[in-house]
């Protein structure tokens, strides 16, 4: 954490923004030059505005500039009237006074409308980068989020964005500020005394040489403290997360031993860091505090030799304080600039990505669909040299219950994935009435399915608004239907708000029973053509068990299902059993069919549904 | 925040010298101005050059002396900052580690763990900016009203008109400032939940063809968010050109004022020089104490959570007495055992009675909050009984040591948990000392010597961090091997065989047979077929025994039990 930043304050940004210490190595980008022309193109339509923030940033900062020269003006007149014993010329002094008052208040004017007018471009510009990013979320198949974390893609819409908008707000402008200040400040200098900013100017490699030392030194501390952390914030949480298996294990001691053991190693290299890299303000003190001597000194002797004016002295001094600062602002903005841009080429990663095949253009579909499911020689696998399905076939005619069957994690969410075409076929093709599934609109085509699943998700609102999610623009009365024929009625009349109760962000204010039936609600107020169920109920009490096998039995009625089975009665009478194992059809048939052949299945069958002596 | 600061004991003194050496290097920053004025005012006037080079060399030793000064003291605040966060990150840690599960309940884990790291951290980094920049603040604006006041008593009312309008221009924007801050956090929480509901959600919204919307929602969202930046950017635009105006007028009304006073001959053009010099550090000071003010509520924020982490005692403390040897060996004892989760109004489990002795396996089976999870983690002492006696080995749980208790006890727990390190490591962690024979024998019994020989580097293969790089019933068959391994009195399976197929469940059941010997096994199962042959089953229906006995028992006497049964098992099976 710099100390450094917070000396001027970020020029209006408030209390956002990471600031970099010294020496702390800043994220690089891969493709530096490529992504900051890229981030630059959504600047463009801000052009003008842009070019206001440019010229307010450059008003403001030369009316900033030109006034210590006129204060000095205003120093050497009361030093010549003072010391010529004619007393001052007021006159003279009030001009410069309504002069500078009027600088600053321009100064100041311009400064804010460069804040204003900025405020909004880097806004906006975050805005419509977000807007794109969830658009591209929506065309992205599941293929891209089944790969990796959730966190990992929040993070690159919430954080990433953060980054960018704090840099368009704040490091872009002081960019301009700051390279203006520079090259100002040492026009000013020139035209008092060339002399004297030779002198200023002699400190500049010194400041550097104190900067990249100090930061050279500190990096390494960084990035050992950096390490530390990660490994101790590794260990804590695991030993929270498994926090009930080091007690049963009693293994506290250890735990707390190895947690010390790093904790020890974040110190010393922490402070190390820290003191490191603090030391570059004192250093950097001292060479300005340098230079502050050199002014007063040679200036004081020039002014004895006449060569220049008190006044000149004056302004000098406060000229060569603005100096070194720019110049230690402006390595801070390259570092943020850096990590922005990094930040940035994850958000592009994401809107590069490949999108869904897009839908067919003549997109055909079921006028009235009855729900006849076609699977032609269809090959699949996640991955394309480990085909998990090969060569399927199987029909299934409206009405018809296909049973899936198989042990947790066999992949039975495969067969969703292909059904919904969330994933593509490797080869073959599924048709539903006859129509190639690729052949329609995807929202379409998923809209003839019903979906309740065991992983129960529902969103953070009202109870009516969740079961509404089935069909947009459903009445009143249709909710309440649709939930008296998932039993859900009951339970949500006794709750306090009944429809009307907000479920929270993790819905554990009501049951996983409760929600179970509240996504069985909802489909049936879909009203699909076929329905893809899971009857795992494990996380359920008996009671609601039954109610929700009730509901599903209703549901089911007429309707062609895909059953994801766990109760035998189910499976027994199911049209088609699909066995599924590690993650492929390995075999398919009737309950009878299958049990003759003595496979897989009736292994199952034999060990799960029969008693055996030798059990525990 | 205070508070907390504590804990900062050991490193007092450095603080105190940090003070000590800031105020020194105070003193030597606002000397050189004074010395400035001294060769404007001596030096220039008589033309005496010499003068000039001699106070400039004393100048450069000031200079020099300020920053040793700050030096010693970035080292000292550097330690003392760094040292309080590692005391205040082991006194979280350990004292997280004498937490119950209750009190993990209460904060929730993920919670506790952003408390340990992010929220230290953060406290550390304002700490280290407070001992550097907050303490030269104050020091600063004393000394250089102190010294302009020496300079010019009679300028100083220019100070005391522009101070006050300086602080009040701060405190508004931040008045109006602030709570747009927080609206914006809340903003930003907003856009984030809807993110992560889409992700969350991403097969039912496009199965039930909702994206547009999501769109709608996630665009307001956005919309809310961008409205509410940019007003709040707008505002806090102003403050520094605001400060910037009220710092310059204030130069102006200073060389103003201070022009009349030189003319009537009160002061000289150095003493005004220096003024001026006094003036802008004094501004600057409150400006730089402004920053600060704005970053302490994120800090203090930080240090609440922490502090509400310290303050919460755990439940359950070890007793001093020793216990009575009773010379039984795998016995467990529930005597009319009731538990109520701490503020529940319920009882979770309500008058449970039953002994298992060695050598027994006893099943529990009931559904869903018909409270067999709770049952299994009272008797580690997990959670504390709200009435009854809990006895492990013919001894009251409380009236031995957790560690003592703990250690007859091989638990293998519904979520099967590991922690990052080889696989050996990981069963290793049932026994501390384990030799290499027995690992390989309890990953045998527990049916996961086959597939650790297939991974790469065996029993050396490195387990990832949550255990990513295995399957779910390879994680349950690990734990099971942690837990066998140790050979305990009492074994406890809290529905440890769900993500097994049933081949492996079979094996590894025959398996465990042989292996518990005299060991009391406690099984929580969801499947009847695993219970079937218990010793005991019991059944649990709301907290309550539903029936206690062989499963030809409770299909004679226990109507939830046949339910249960009904269920799972066909009519000619039940037969």
């Amino acid at each position: 954490m710099s100390d450094k930043k917070e000396r001027r304050g970020h020029s209006g940004g408030g209390p956002f923004g990471g600031p970099h210490g010294p020496g702390m190595p800043p994220e690089k980008a891969k493709d530096f030059k490529g992504t900051f022309k890229r981030l630059s193109g959504y600047l463009r339509p801000h052009q003008g505005k842009l070019l206001t923030v440019l010229i307010a940033a450059i008003l403001s900062t030369i009316f900033g500039i030109v006034s210590p020269k006129i204060l000095g003006d205003a120093t050497t007149l009361l030093y010549r009237g003072y010391t010529s014993g004619d007393g001052i010329d007021f006159v003279a002094i009030q001009k410069i006074m309504l002069w500078l008052g009027g600088l600053y208040l321009l100064s100041s004017l311009f400064a804010y409308i460069q804040q204003y007018v900025m405020a909004s471009v880097a806004q906006r510009t975050v805005y419509d980068l977000r807007k794109e990013v969830n658009d591209k979320l929506g065309r992205l198949p599941l293929k891209y989020f089944d790969a990796r974390t959730h966190g990992e893609t929040l993070s690159r819409v919430t954080n990433d964005m953060d980054n960018i908008s704090n840099t368009l707000q704040q490091s872009l402008t002081q960019m301009i500020t700051s390279a203006v200040t520079l090259v100002g400040v040492v026009i000013m200098m020139l035209t008092i005394s060339p002399l004297l900013t030779l002198v200023v100017i002699l400190t500049l490699p010194l400041s550097i040489i104190v900067t990249t030392v100090v930061a050279k030194r500190s990096q390494q501390h960084f990035v050992a403290q950096q390490k530390h952390l990660g490994e101790l914030n590794g260990h804590v949480e695991e030993m929270y997360t498994g926090h009930k298996i080091v007690k049963a294990f009693g293994r506290e001691r250890q735990s707390a031993e190895k947690f010390e053991e790093v904790n020890n190693r974040l110190f010393d290299a922490g402070w190390r860091a820290q003191f490191i890299s603090g030391t570059i303000m004192p250093l950097m003190g001292f060479v300005g505090n340098i230079g502050y001597v050199i002014v007063s000194v040679v200036g004081g002797v020039l002014v004895t030799r006449r060569a220049i004016e008190i006044g000149d002295v004056q302004a000098f001094i406060q000229y060569s304080r603005q100096f070194t600062q720019p110049i230690t602002q402006l390595a801070n903005i390259a570092n943020v600039i850096q990590s922005t841009i990094a930040s940035a080429e994850r958000v592009f990663e994401v809107l590069d990505e490949t999108e869904e095949t897009p839908d067919a253009s003549a997109a055909s579909k079921p006028d009235r669909p009855r729900g006849d499911v076609a699977f032609e020689h269809v090959s699949f696998g996640y991955h394309e040299d480990q085909l998990l399905i090969k060569d399927m076939n199987i029909e299934v005619k409206q009405g018809q219950t296909v049973a899936i069957v198989g042990p947790t994690g066999a992949g039975k969410t495969t067969l969703i994935n292909l059904l919904m075409r969330f994933y593509e076929l490797n080869a073959g093709r599924i048709t539903i009435d006859g129509i190639d599934i690729t052949s329609m609109k995807r929202g379409e085509l998923r809209s003839l399915f019903g979906m309740v699943l065991q992983d129960t998700w529902l969103f953070n609102g009202t109870i009516r608004d969740n079961i509404g999610y089935g069909r947009e623009g459903a009445t009143e009365e249709e909710i309440v239907q649709a939930a008296v024929a998932a039993h859900a009625d009951h339970f949500i009349r006794t709750l306090p708000e009944g429809y009307d109760t907000v479920l929270n962000e993790e819905a554990t204010n009501i049951s996983q029973g409760q929600k179970q039936l509240l996504t069985i609600a909802r489909a049936i107020l879909a009203n699909p053509a076929i329905l893809i169920l899971d009857e795992a109920t494990s996380s359920v009490d008996t009671r609601t068990e039954m109610y929700i096998q009730h509901a599903m039995n209703e549901l089911m009625k007429n309707r062609t299902s895909f059953v994801i089975a766990h109760r035998l009665s189910t499976i027994k009478e199911a049209d088609l059993i699909l066995v599924m194992n590690q993650g492929s059809i390995i075999e398919q048939g009737t309950h009878e069919e299958l049990l003759a052949a003595g496979g897989f299945y009736a292994d199952l069958y034999n060990s799960q549904f029969s008693s055996r002596k030798e059990a525990v | 925040m205070l508070k907390l600061f504590r804990y900062m004991q050991p490193y007092r003194n450095a603080v105190l010298m940090v003070l000590l050496f800031t105020f020194l290097q105070c003193l030597a920053e606002l000397y050189l101005p004074t010395l400035m004025a001294d060769i404007v005012d001596i030096g220039i006037l008589t033309g005496d050059i010499p003068y000039i080079w001699r106070v400039g060399g004393f100048m450069l030793l000031v200079a020099a002396l300020g920053m040793l000064c700050s030096i010693a003291a970035s080292y000292l605040a550097a330690k003392a900052a760094s040292g309080y966060g590692q005391i205040l990150r082991g006194r979280v840690f350990t004292h997280v580690g004498n937490f119950t599960l209750h009190e993990f309940d209460k904060l929730g884990t993920a919670s506790l763990i952003t408390r340990t790291t992010n929220d230290i951290t953060q406290i550390q980094q304002v700490t280290i900016m407070m001992l550097r920049m907050m303490v030269i603040a104050p020091l600063m604006c004393v000394g250089g009203i102190i010294m302009a006041v020496s300079r010019d008593t009679g300028l100083t009312s220019v100070l005391l008109i522009v101070l006050p309008v300086l602080a009040l221009a701060i405190f508004l924007i931040a008045k109006k400032g602030i709570p747009l801050f927080k609206a914006i956090q809340v903003k930003i929480d907003t856009l984030s939940r809807v993110v992560r509901e889409n992700l969350t959600g991403m097969r039912v919204i496009r199965s039930f063809n909702r994206m547009s919307h999501e769109k709608v929602r996630f665009n307001d969202a956005n919309e809310d968010l961008t409205a509410t930046s940019i007003k709040v950017n707008k505002i806090m635009g102003a403050m520094m050109p605001i400060m910037m105006l009220v710092m310059n007028f204030a130069t102006v009304a200073i060389v103003w004022f201070g022009g009349h006073r030189i003319n009537a001959g009160h002061m000289m053009v150095g003493d005004l020089m220096a003024f001026l010099q006094y003036a802008m550090m004094i501004m600057f000071s409150l400006i730089m104490l402004s920053v600060m003010f704005v970053m302490i509520p994120r800090a203090q924020a930080s240090a609440v959570r922490i502090q509400e982490v310290l303050s919460l005692v755990p439940e359950i403390k070890d007793t001093d007495k020793e216990p009575a040897a009773t010379g039984q060996k795998g016995v467990v004892e529930f005597e009319d055992v009731t538990f109520y989760y701490p503020g529940a109004e319920e009882p979770a489990l309500s008058n449970i009675s039953f002994r298992t002795g060695p050598g027994e396996i006893t099943a529990i089976i009931g559904g869903t909050g018909s409270g067999k999870s709770t049952l299994i983690s009272l008797i580690p002492r997990f959670y504390d009984i709200t009435s009854g006696r809990l006895l492990v080995d013919g001894v009251d749980v409380r009236d031995l040591k957790q560690e003592q208790l703990r250690s007859r006890i091989g638990l293998v727990p519904q979520k099967a948990l590991l922690f990052t390190g080889t696989i050996a490591d990981n069963i290793r962690y049932g026994k501390e000392d384990a030799s290499m024979e027995e690992i390989q024998h309890a990953a045998e019994v527990a049916q996961a010597a086959d597939f650790i020989s297939k991974m790469e580097g065996g029993y050396e293969a490195v387990i990832s961090q949550g255990g990513s790089n295995v399957s779910g019933g390879q994680k349950q068959r690990l734990s099971i091997a942690r837990a066998l391994v140790r050979k305990p009195e009492i074994y406890l399976f809290d529905d440890s065989f769900s993500a097994l197929d049933f081949k492996t469940d079979a094996k590894l059941r025959a398996a465990l047979r042989e292996e518990t010997g005299d060991a009391a096994v406690l099984i929580v199962a969801q499947r009847v077929s695993t219970v079937m042959d218990a010793d005991r089953i019991i059944v649990l229906d709301e907290g309550r025994v539903a029936g206690i006995g062989t499963h030809a028992e409770l299909m004679e006497n226990s109507r939830v039990y046949r339910e249960i049964v009904a269920s799972q098992l066909s009519e000619e099976e039940i037969a």
